[in-house]
C-alpha cells in the first residue's frame, strides 16, 4: 500500500499537481502561526528582566538556527536516497535545500549579531558555535555553487549529495558546541532532555516560529521542486498538459 | 503603541532584525515564483520553436 | 593473492607520481615557496615585536601550511586527468580507493612532508621555543595528510570543471578548520606549559577518520566527473 502510494506520490506530474494544491494550503498555515507567533512574541510576553525587549529578536534568531540545522539534515538525508536508490524526487529535494538552508543560516547569523550588540557589546565573537553556524554557510554556499558549476544535473545532484553527507559532521558540533566548549553564546535551554528552562509565556511564540518557519521551509521547498522537476523533464507530454492549462 | 515601536530603547536593535528577516524570507519566496514564470515561458518558447521547426 | 597484487599496484603509483612530479621540479618548489613567502611576509606586515610573533606563530604558520596545501591540490589529479591516464586507472582491476589513497600519500610526502621539515626554520624566526618547535612538527606532520585527504575529496568533485578555483575554497574550508583548531590550540598549550595529549589525540583521531573515509567518496567522486 506504502509503495504503491510512493510510487504514486514520485511520479512528476502527480508530484507537480499535488505540491501545487499543497502551496495553497500551506500558505494559509503559515500566515497562520506567523501571525500567532509575531503577536506572541511582538506583543504578548513579558520583556526579559534582563535583557528587556531587546531578547524578542529570540523569536526570529532561534527559529532560523533551527532551521539551518534542520534543513542540512533533511538534505543530507535525501541525498542519501537519491544516492542509494535512485529517486529522482529524493534527489530534486537534496538539490533544492541549500539555497533555503543558507538563507537561514545567514539569517541566524545576522540576527545572532544584531542581538549580541546590545547584550554581548559586540558585533561578532569567534566562539565556537558562531564560528561552527558561519561554516555551515560556507558549506552550504559550497552546495550551491558546485551544482551550478556542474552541467550534466545527474552528476551534479550526485556530488552534491556527497558533499552533503561529508558535511553532516559539522551539525552535532554546531549544536554540542555550547556544551563542549567555554563559548560566550548562551547553553541550550529548549532542546535539552530536561523541562525547558524558559517561561511558558515566552516558549510558546517561540514554538510558533518555529513551526511558522518550517511551513515556510515546506513551501519554499515545494515551489522551487516544481521548477527543478519542469527543467529536468522539459519533454515530457505532462509538462505540455500543464502549459496548456496554464 | 509608541511601547511596541520602541522596544524599551532598543528599536534600532529588534526592529533591523525582523526587517532583515522579512526581507530574506520575502526573496526567498519570491525568486522561485518569478523563476517559475520564466522557466514556463522557456519552456513554451522552446516547444514553440521545436514544432517550427519539425513543420520545415 | 590478490592483495600482493593491490600492495604492489598501491607501490608502483607512489612510485610513478613521485617519479612524475621529480620531473617537474618546479611544481614542487611552487606550495613550499609559498609557505616560506606567507609565513616571511607577516613579519613585514604586524611589524617585528617578538612577544607578538610568538603569540600568532602557531595561526600563521598553520594557515600558511593550509593554503599551501590548497594550492598543490590541483596537481592531485589534473595532469592524469588531462592525459586521459585517469580514465585508465578507473578502469583497472584494482580498487579506485586503494590508487586514490596512493595517489595522496604521493602528494602528501611531495608537500606536507617538506613543509613539516621547513617550519622548525619559520618558527624559530617567529621566536618559537625548542619545546613548541616539537609540537609544531607533531601537528603538521598528522595534520598536514589530512589536509592533504580532505582535499582529495574536493578536487575529485571539481576536477571536470574549467574553473574550480573559489568554490573549491568554499568546498575545501569549513572542512579544514577543526584540523586548525586543534593544531594551533595544541601548540598554544605547550607555549603555555599545558599538557598537549588532548589536542593531539584529537588530531590522531581527526587522520584515523580522514584515513578510513575519505578514498571511498575520492573514488566515487572521481568516478562522477569522469563520467
Amino acid at each position: 500500500m506504502i509503495m504503491k502510494w510512493l510510487h504514486k506520490f514520485s511520479s512528476p506530474p502527480y508530484f507537480y499537481a499535488l505540491s501545487g494544491k499543497l502551496i495553497k494550503w500551506l500558505s494559509v498555515l503559515l500566515v497562520a502561526f506567523l501571525a500567532a507567533g509575531l503577536y506572541g512574541g511582538l506583543v504578548l510576553a513579558p520583556a526579559d528582566y534582563q535583557q528587556g525587549d531587546s531578547f524578542r529578536i529570540i523569536y526570529v534568531h532561534v527559529p532560523a538556527a533551527w532551521m539551518s540545522l534542520f534543513i542540512y539534515m533533511v538534505m543530507a538525508v535525501s541525498g542519501t536516497i537519491a544516492l542509494v536508490w535512485r529517486i529522482k524526487l529524493a534527489e530534486i529535494v537534496s538539490v533544492c535545500s541549500p539555497p533555503i538552508g543558507a538563507g537561514f543560516t545567514f539569517l541566524a547569523l545576522v540576527t545572532g549579531s544584531i542581538w549580541g550588540k546590545p547584550m554581548w557589546g559586540t558585533w561578532w565573537v569567534w566562539d565556537a558555535r558562531l564560528t561552527s553556524e558561519l561554516i555551515l554557510l560556507f558549506l552550504y554556499l559550497g552546495l550551491i555553487g558546485l551544482y551550478t558549476a556542474i552541467e550534466d544535473k545527474r552528476t551534479a545532484s550526485r556530488s552534491v549529495a556527497i558533499l552533503a553527507l561529508v558535511g553532516v559532521v559539522n551539525i552535532p558540533i554546531i549544536h554540542y558546541s555550547v556544551e563542549w566548549w567555554n563559548t560566550l553564546h548562551q547553553g541550550p535551554t529548549v532542546t535539552k532532555f530536561d523541562k525547558p528552562s524558559i517561561h511558558i509565556d515566552m516558549l510558546i511564540p517561540l514554538l510558533n516560529m518555529a513551526i511558522a518557519f518550517k511551513l515556510y521551509f515546506a513551501i519554499a521547498l515545494l515551489m522551487r521542486s516544481r521548477n527543478e522537476l519542469l527543467q529536468r523533464e522539459q519533454n515530457g507530454r505532462w509538462v505540455e498538459e500543464v502549459l496548456e492549462g496554464k | 503603541m509608541s511601547q511596541f515601536l520602541e522596544m524599551g530603547g532598543y528599536a534600532f536593535y529588534v526592529w533591523s532584525a525582523y526587517g532583515v528577516s522579512t526581507l530574506v524570507l520575502c526573496y526567498g519566496l519570491l525568486r522561485p515564483y518569478l523563476d517559475h514564470k520564466k522557466t514556463l515561458r522557456e519552456i513554451s518558447l522552446k516547444r514553440r520553436q521545436h514544432k517550427r521547426d519539425l513543420n520545415d | 593473492m590478490a592483495i600482493s597484487m593491490h600492495l604492489r599496484a598501491f607501490g608502483a603509483v607512489i612510485v610513478r607520481d613521485l617519479l612524475l612530479a621529480f620531473r617537474h621540479k618546479s611544481e614542487l618548489v611552487n606550495s613550499i615557496a609559498f609557505f616560506i613567502l606567507v609565513v616571511s611576509l607577516f613579519p613585514l606586515g604586524v611589524g617585528a615585536d617578538i612577544v607578538l610573533l610568538r603569540k600568532i606563530a602557531p595561526g600563521v604558520i598553520w594557515v600558511a601550511a593550509l593554503l599551501a596545501t590548497f594550492l598543490s591540490l590541483d596537481h592531485l589529479f589534473r595532469s592524469d586527468y588531462e592525459d586521459g591516464c585517469l580514465e585508465l586507472i578507473l578502469m583497472s582491476p584494482h580498487p579506485v580507493s586503494l590508487i586514490v589513497l596512493a595517489k595522496i600519500m604521493a602528494h602528501w610526502m611531495l608537500t606536507g612532508v617538506p613543509l613539516t621539515l621547513i617550519a622548525p626554520l619559520l618558527a624559530g624566526m617567529y621566536g618559537l621555543e625548542n619545546s613548541s618547535i616539537a609540537v609544531l612538527m607533531l601537528t603538521l606532520l598528522i595534520g598536514t595528510p589530512i589536509l592533504s585527504l580532505i582535499g582529495a575529496i574536493a578536487i575529485a568533485l571539481t576536477v571536470g570543471l574549467r574553473k574550480g578555483g573559489v568554490m573549491l575554497a568554499l568546498l575545501i574550508l569549513p572542512f579544514y578548520v577543526p584540523v586548525l583548531i586543534f593544531a594551533t590550540a595544541a601548540i598554544d598549550a605547550q607555549i603555555a606549559g599545558f599538557p598537549v595529549s588532548g589536542q593531539i589525540n584529537m588530531l590522531l583521531a581527526l587522520l584515523a577518520l580522514a584515513l578510513t573515509l575519505s578514498p571511498w567518496p575520492t573514488a566515487v567522486a572521481l568516478k562522477m566527473s569522469l563520467s
